[in-house]
């Protein structure tokens, strides 16, 4: 947590004072004491400010926060954000794809999220947050990114709120003016539900090279990627990104490889699909609480945990915002989404998307 | 003395025990699942209030000393104010942070697995000589280092030795000097002197306490006085009197949580095949509470409901007023002691053991409602020889530190 540091002006040796003064708040941090100042004053957990809560339909919003010490801004286009809420005084995490463009010299950032039907968690950032919540916040990560320069021809594929990503992707091409020939799929329920619509209108009316599809799902039913030839004839030669719910990239990425274009395809998905195989099980052993737990090879070890009764930290659940890592002292343990398997004594693992292949020790 | 009769002393059945167990589960349930937002507001209000005055002291002291005129009452003020902060954040906030009062939250920055308070013994060593060894054995011979300390004769079954003569003298230095004791506690001094400590072990431990021990020194002893230039003795003296004030405080409020009359000791025969409901029953009968205002309870660290506190060690701390009320009327209702009284009396009477036990058991009577035990000379267990730990007593790890 305290790895990093911005780089501040060459002429202040910041991590000297920093260090110097550790001295005066042993065994304290001097953080710990300035966030009483100024709750951004610190990068022990990193932390932004609810600047403001933009609603875009009836179920979505923005959320431009300011992030506070330690943050980086140099997010690629595309990736996503953990965002730790305090509900009900517990932190709950999510993780959200930044929408707003990368800069540099920023000050905010933006997520945009939906609220979803069973999400609590959705619904109360849409909904309950007032400007000046502090959240915590985890670092940029995902590898679902615009390269830089942008290939030629581009397609996106996208649904729902799936279209979050992408724009941060638009924009950016956008403010570097170097948004090449890209064609844009993007099916909604509804016209009403759809988030950004009058600025990819704007967009598109700007760059002759952006060509927009839009689709109500409502009424006009799904995409079938066999019209892809008609919507975009030329999909084969494009490089193409594709985000939105489970079945329709499952649908999509069949499609790319079937016609053996899957070297092609950049997918993102914003819920966990465990492919590898599941380990054998065994006995999880939490030295630091001295609780044990009985695993078999479906359940993870944060689920296994848990039902030990072991304070296990946890965030998104889905193998993506690293809040639950942990410490794993000894033994085997398998990643369920790829089948990677990590053995290292004290190896640092995701607990919520590992299960054990025979008996392992976890230091906490 | 066997299980069976501390069952008798307290009229209960088999049965009743295990229903009383089931209530007290019932509580635990109860306040596990009522744990929001009002709570999380509790600690980090301690904790706001807590640096809030740490930093007005060392800043009182750092620029108040420099006027003559304002020199006393900064140095009253400053000393306050620090010594008050000390005892929060030993007390109230540290201790229960490290006992995963707060792990619930899931918030990294208080949370049992990395908390470090302020002072010389490294939470690693607290969490296991006290969140272990204490709250699992609480008050059984030869197991909890807590009778005593390894320095003081607190139990009538402890056998006696001339050096006890000294016992109100060492009394005298374990209370103000208690930070270093604490410090110490988890080498087991016993154990070394009797040359059962695995070397390695002590000198990995020692090696710790002196690199924290080390950075409380300089902190108080050197960076703070050096920072108000020429009157950096009395910075020294305010920061050394902080220290003092929190030595002694949190000195006499742990004394009153085993020592007073009513706090049972037990032995080893009565650990044996121990069911939940009997380390509960075991918990009641070997802590005592104290009463006071809110004031005093957040001093304390909640101390003064060192019964609630030993039940559920990991049970958020502004919850053990309601459960106490709760606990108290399982106590009517099964008819089992639940001793508490002034601050002043229980600590009394504790200090009243010390200085009687001091002497052989001939020539003073026991205090407690005694129930008959032989009185042999027992060691201490080692690690390997106890049962496999309680998880609610809290976290603690033997290991290598990075």
């Amino acid at each position: 947590m305290f790895t990093e540091r911005m780089t501040a002006s060459p002429t202040i040796p910041w991590r000297r004072v920093r260090n110097a003064a550790d001295k005066l708040t042993t065994p304290l941090h001097p953080d710990d004491y300035l966030r009483l100042l100024n709750p951004l004053w610190s990068q022990r957990e990193l932390r932004g400010r609810v600047e403001e809560v933009v609603p875009e339909t009836e179920d979505a919003a923005t959320l431009v926060i300011r992030p506070g010490w330690g943050w980086r801004y140099d997010h690629r286009p595309g990736q996503y954000v953990g965002i730790g809420v305090q509900v009900n005084g517990k932190f709950q995490w999510r993780s959200y794809s930044v929408s707003s463009p990368p800069v540099r010299r920023g000050r905010t950032i933006s997520i945009t999220v939906r609220a979803m039907p069973e999400g609590k968690l959705s619904a109360h950032l849409v909904r309950g947050l007032a400007p000046g919540t502090i959240v915590r916040l985890a670092l940029p990560e995902g590898d679902f990114v615009l390269p830089d320069p942008p290939p030629a021809k581009m397609l996106f594929l996208v649904g729902g709120s799936g279209v979050t990503p992408v724009m941060a992707m638009l924009r950016t091409m956008d403010r570097r003016a170097s948004l090449p020939d890209v064609v844009m799929h993007y099916s909604s329920p509804t016209e009403d539900r759809m988030i950004f619509r009058d600025e990819l209108a704007a967009l598109e009316e700007r760059h002759d090279g952006l060509t927009v599809h839009r689709l109500h799902t409502d009424t006009d039913g799904m995409l079938e990627l066999a019209e892809l030839d008609t919507i975009c004839p030329d999909w084969r030669e494009r490089e193409t990104w594709a985000c939105g719910p489970g079945p329709m990239l499952d649908a999509i990425s069949e499609h790319f490889e079937s016609a053996g274009l899957e070297d092609h395809l950049h997918l993102e998905r914003f819920s966990l699909k465990l492919s590898g195989d599941g380990g054998e099980g065994g006995t999880i052993t939490f030295r630091t609480s001295g609780k044990t737990a009985e695993a078999d090879g479906a359940t993870t070890v944060l689920e296994a945990g848990e039902s030990a009764g072991v304070g296990m930290p946890f965030g998104c659940r889905m193998g993506i915002c690293h809040t639950c890592t942990l410490t794993l002292v000894d033994g085997t343990i398998r990643d369920l989404r790829n089948g990677d398997e990590f053995d290292q004594p004290n190896e640092q693992v995701q607990t919520c998307v590992t299960v054990p292949v025979g008996d392992c020790t976890f230091d906490i | 003395m066997a299980i069976a009769d501390v069952k008798e002393y307290t009229h209960l059945t088999e049965d009743e025990v295990e229903q009383l167990g089931r209530e007290l589960d019932a509580i635990r349930a109860e306040v596990e699942e009522s744990r929001c937002d009002k709570d999380a507001a509790y600690i980090n209000r301690m904790i706001t209030v807590q640096r809030g005055l740490a930093a007005a002291g060392r800043v009182t002291l750092m620029a108040g000393l420099q006027s003559r005129k304002t020199r006393k009452p900064a140095w009253l003020a400053g000393a306050a104010m620090l010594g008050a902060a000390k005892i929060l954040e030993n007390m109230e906030i540290g201790h229960n942070v490290m006992h995963g009062q707060w792990d619930w939250m899931n918030d990294p920055e208080i949370h049992s697995s990395n908390w470090e308070w302020d002072t010389a013994q490294p939470a690693e060593q607290w969490k296991h000589s006290h969140n272990y060894i204490h709250h699992q054995f609480t008050n059984v011979l030869g197991h909890d280092n807590d009778i005593g300390y390894g320095v003081l004769r607190m139990a009538r079954e402890q056998k006696w030795h001339p050096v006890y003569l000294g016992q109100p003298v060492f009394n005298a230095l374990l209370a103000g000097l208690f930070q270093w004791g604490v410090a110490l506690h988890d080498l087991d001094l016993e154990a070394i002197r009797k040359g059962k400590k695995d070397p390695v072990e002590m000198k990995r431990q020692l090696r710790q306490i002196a690199r924290k021990g080390r950075n409380q020194v300089i902190k108080d002893y050197v960076v703070y006085p050096a920072l108000s230039g020429k009157q950096w003795k009395s910075t020294l003296k305010a920061n050394a009197t902080a220290n003092l004030t929190r030595n002694l405080w949190s000195y006499m409020i742990i004394f009153c949580g085993h020592f007073p009359d009513g706090a049972l000791h037990f032995t080893e025969e009565e650990l044996e095949d121990e069911t939940r409901a009997e380390w509960y029953l075991r918990q009641m009968l070997g802590s005592a509470n104290f009463e006071g205002g809110r004031l005093l309870h957040i001093m304390s660290g909640s101390l003064g409901f060192q019964i609630e506190h030993h039940l559920f060690p990991d049970l958020p701390s502004n919850r053990y007023p309601e459960i106490a009320v709760k606990v108290r009327a399982l106590c009517d209702k099964y008819d089992i002691p639940y001793t508490t009284g002034p601050l002043h009396r229980q600590y009394g009477q504790a200090l009243r053991t010390i200085m009687k036990l001091s002497l052989p058991n001939s020539m003073t009577s026991s205090d407690k409602p005694e129930p008959p035990s032989p009185s042999i000379d027992r060691r201490r267990r080692t690690d390997a020889e106890r049962p496999t730990r309680r998880t609610e007593t809290g976290a603690y790890y033997r290991g290598k530190t990075a």
